[in-house]
């Protein structure tokens, strides 16, 4: 076994020390390389049937796990959603002139942005510093743009809501119910870029479908806030929003988790398919008892209201938890990145580097190539 | 509320529907609004010289007074540092494999067949004199090779840097180097770029609430020193310089160990061209990238982001005709 040319003895070292240059691993044999495929890591779950192989290290995820708290963050989510969705209610209910629709929704809007930010500062590591988030305008931020939506969105909410509680001002309250609800679907749906624009991939690999998975569920909380607020005369318009909503929820859903591929199993698997088959029997409660009896029992419409709110919120933790399960297991980093290398190389060698992707590094190129690899 | 400028201009050109607006990753401080940038700096390790000493991990801990990360004992080889987090920024991986480096052959090769389990007795072993080769065994490599690889870890300082895309804060900034650093004065903790992290480098210090991660030693650079874990390291695996220098060096150090028969050396992170832009810290590794932990083909998530803020713009309207809708729907029936 050849090892570095150098002695140490008791005079020091002698002889040359290859130090960078040390030729690790030539050795007597022949010059040809060992085959490098992956070496399958220690799993820590059991292997799954069509289980593709891939490598990892000791099983470690590749990702750091969301430090969020899933009662602020998804609360938030759920909150915004809440709130935003209520905003654009209550301008309908004034609209049409439903005194008892419009002054639920816009309490309704006021309180659940405030608790969401309550939420939200709660979660941060220094909530001393929040209002750092209003320090720069960032375009690349979700989070950044959202604070300065809820710096737009939060007094038209307040504003509204203290004016319809006190009558005071109604011209202000009016002019902040229209803003608040011109804001609001921006509100309720920015989150959804938020939480996909992320590497956690259950989260960002729905990105196409999980703005409209979020407003669908805020426009379900809303309807059911409407139903557990308003008259029983006042409610038509909240129980077609939640005959819509509600299996618009679920069916977008199913669409995203479908076009997600093996990084939708999270959301089958542990406190994520709890939440999420939570949500789906009380959505679907919802709509139903909604449709079928809430125009006549008052006490089917609360009830009704109160499942959709509730399971609203479980759809939020379920995502959630989806996003956090999927980074927690390396497989749902690496065997997608995996494929997605292997289909590029395997065009690579079919038409051979094209130009763009040819131009690598200065002086590196083609040093990476995987005829190299062994 | 006035933008700082290196935030302002630090995607020149990101419209709604241009992400990834540098052209060339050498060009990550310019692109930040930096005038006059010194070089791009950073990190060529070159892991098949890691001797696995941890040096730059104390080296490291020591310079950055970085806190205490969990004595824990993993059980699952030499390493009991696990990754990398708030607590540590610089990480040797240890892989334990039962192949040959190269065509190198060990000691362990020559003991004579047995259960795979048994523990090598020294004097089964051949005498260091007697050269123990694949073919006076008669056994091929894969059941008797074993080598070990090592490679220090590190913040990868990308040229698209999701990390600092996703800082509501601007706590996270490109320096005149080309890096991205934490200014801990700003952060809020809020937490949004652990998971943008492709590499799982950046986490939250305990009991301390702020996102902590590598600075490419910004304060000794800003004074001509190279970082800590570079300047500890004892067999120069981690190599610090600007980065268009030691993509040459790099280079011409995979063909040399191609040239010696090390067939699998394969450098990670270099190409500009990759779904990050590049690496400012890459790597020369002997195996698949997700053998050490490193994710085989990162994309940036911004980059997906124009996509992203289209589709919830559009979500947000259909949620506004909805309402409408139901509010208007059913004028013609009896039900209001």
């Amino acid at each position: 076994m050849r090892m570095n040319r150098s002695q140490v003895t008791t005079r020091g070292q002698e002889g040359v020390r290859p130090g960078r240059e040390a030729i690790t691993g030539s050795g007597s044999g022949s010059g040809s390389g060992s085959g490098s495929g992956p070496e399958p890591g220690r799993r820590r779950r059991r292997k799954r049937r069509d289980e593709p192989e891939f490598g990892s290290y000791y099983g470690l995820p590749v990702l750091n796990k969301p430090t969020w708290e899933g009662r602020d963050i998804a609360g938030y989510f759920f909150l915004g959603g809440l709130a935003g969705a209520s905003s654009v209610v209550a301008a309908g209910a004034q609209v049409t002139g439903r005194s008892g629709l419009r002054r639920t929704a816009k309490l309704g809007a006021a309180g659940s942005i405030g608790l969401s930010l309550v939420a939200l500062i709660h979660d941060l590591g220094r909530p001393a510093r929040f209002v750092n988030m209003l320090r720069v305008v960032k375009v690349t931020s979700p989070m950044n743009m959202g604070s300065w939506l809820l710096t737009i969105y939060g007094p038209a909410a307040a504003v509204a809501a203290a004016s319809e509680l006190t009558g005071v001002a109604p011209a202000a309250g009016t002019a902040a119910t229209v803003g608040a609800a011109v804001v609001g679907p921006a509100i309720a749906a920015y989150t959804a870029a938020l939480v996909c624009n992320t590497a956690v991939p259950a989260w960002h690999d729905g990105y196409r479908h999980m703005p409209f998975v979020f407003v669908s569920s805020g426009a379900s909380a809303a309807a059911g806030l409407g139903l557990l607020g308003a008259p029983l005369r006042e409610n038509a318009p909240v129980r077609r929003l939640a005959a819509v909503a509600g299996p618009a929820e679920l069916v977008i859903s199913q669409l995203m988790e479908h076009r997600m591929g093996m990084v939708a199993e999270p959301y089958h698997e542990g406190r994520a398919k709890i939440y999420l088959r939570v949500s789906q029997v009380l959505t679907l409660a919802g709509v139903f008892g909604a449709v079928a009896a809430g125009r006549r029992n008052r006490l089917i419409a609360a009830l009704s209201g109160g499942a959709l709110i509730a399971g609203s919120a479980a759809t939020r933790l379920g995502i959630f938890n989806a996003g956090v399960q999927s980074s927690e297991d390396p497989r749902y980093t690496v065997v997608p990145q995996r494929q997605r290398l292997e289909e590029r190389r395997a065009a690579d060698e079919w038409t051979g580097p094209s130009g763009g992707n040819g131009a690598a590094a200065p002086g590196a190129s083609g040093t990476n190539l995987p005829s190299d690899a062994g | 509320m006035t933008p700082v400028p290196a935030q302002r201009a630090d995607r020149r050109g990101w419209g709604l529907f241009d992400a990834g607006a540098f052209a060339n990753g050498q060009q990550a401080a310019e692109s930040s609004g930096h005038r006059e940038a010194p070089p791009r700096m950073g990190f060529f390790t070159d892991t098949s010289v890691c001797i696995g000493c941890k040096a730059c991990e104390v080296a490291c801990k020591e310079w950055n007074h970085v806190p205490e990360d969990g004595l824990v004992f993993t059980g699952m080889s030499y390493d009991n540092t696990r990754g990398l987090g708030s607590d540590t920024w610089r990480h040797v991986a240890f892989i334990e494999q039962r192949k040959s480096l190269g065509s190198q052959t060990t000691g362990a090769a020559a003991r004579p067949v047995g259960d795979p389990g048994e523990p090598v007795r020294l004097r089964d072993l051949p005498a260091s004199s007697g050269r123990a080769t694949p073919d006076r065994l008669g056994g091929g490599d894969d059941e008797r090779g074993f080598r070990w690889l090592m490679s220090s870890d590190v913040c990868k300082h990308c040229t698209e840097a999701a990390c600092l895309d996703v800082c509501p804060t601007g706590a996270l900034f490109r320096t005149e180097f080309g890096t991205v650093v934490v200014q801990e004065d700003i952060c809020n903790g809020c937490g949004y770029c652990v998971p943008a992290c492709p590499y799982g480098v950046i986490g939250q210090r305990p009991g301390d609430g702020r996102m902590w991660k590598c600075t490419l030693c910004y304060d000794r650079l800003g004074v001509g020193q190279e970082p800590a874990c570079a300047k500890a390291c004892p067999t120069d695996s981690i190599q610090f310089g600007p980065l268009e220098e030691l993509h040459e060096r790099a280079a011409g150090r995979v063909s040399q160990l191609h040239q010696a028969g090390v067939g699998e050396a394969r450098l990670y992170g270099h190409d500009p061209n990759d779904g990050v832009g590049g690496n400012g810290a890459f790597f020369l590794l002997l195996d698949e990238p997700e053998v050490y932990g490193l994710p085989p083909d990162p994309v940036v998530t911004t980059r997906d982001l124009p996509s992203m803020y289209a589709r919830a713009a559009l979500a947000a309207v259909a949620l506004g005709a909805a309402v409408m809708a139901a509010f208007s729907g059913g004028q013609g029936r009896r039900c209001a």
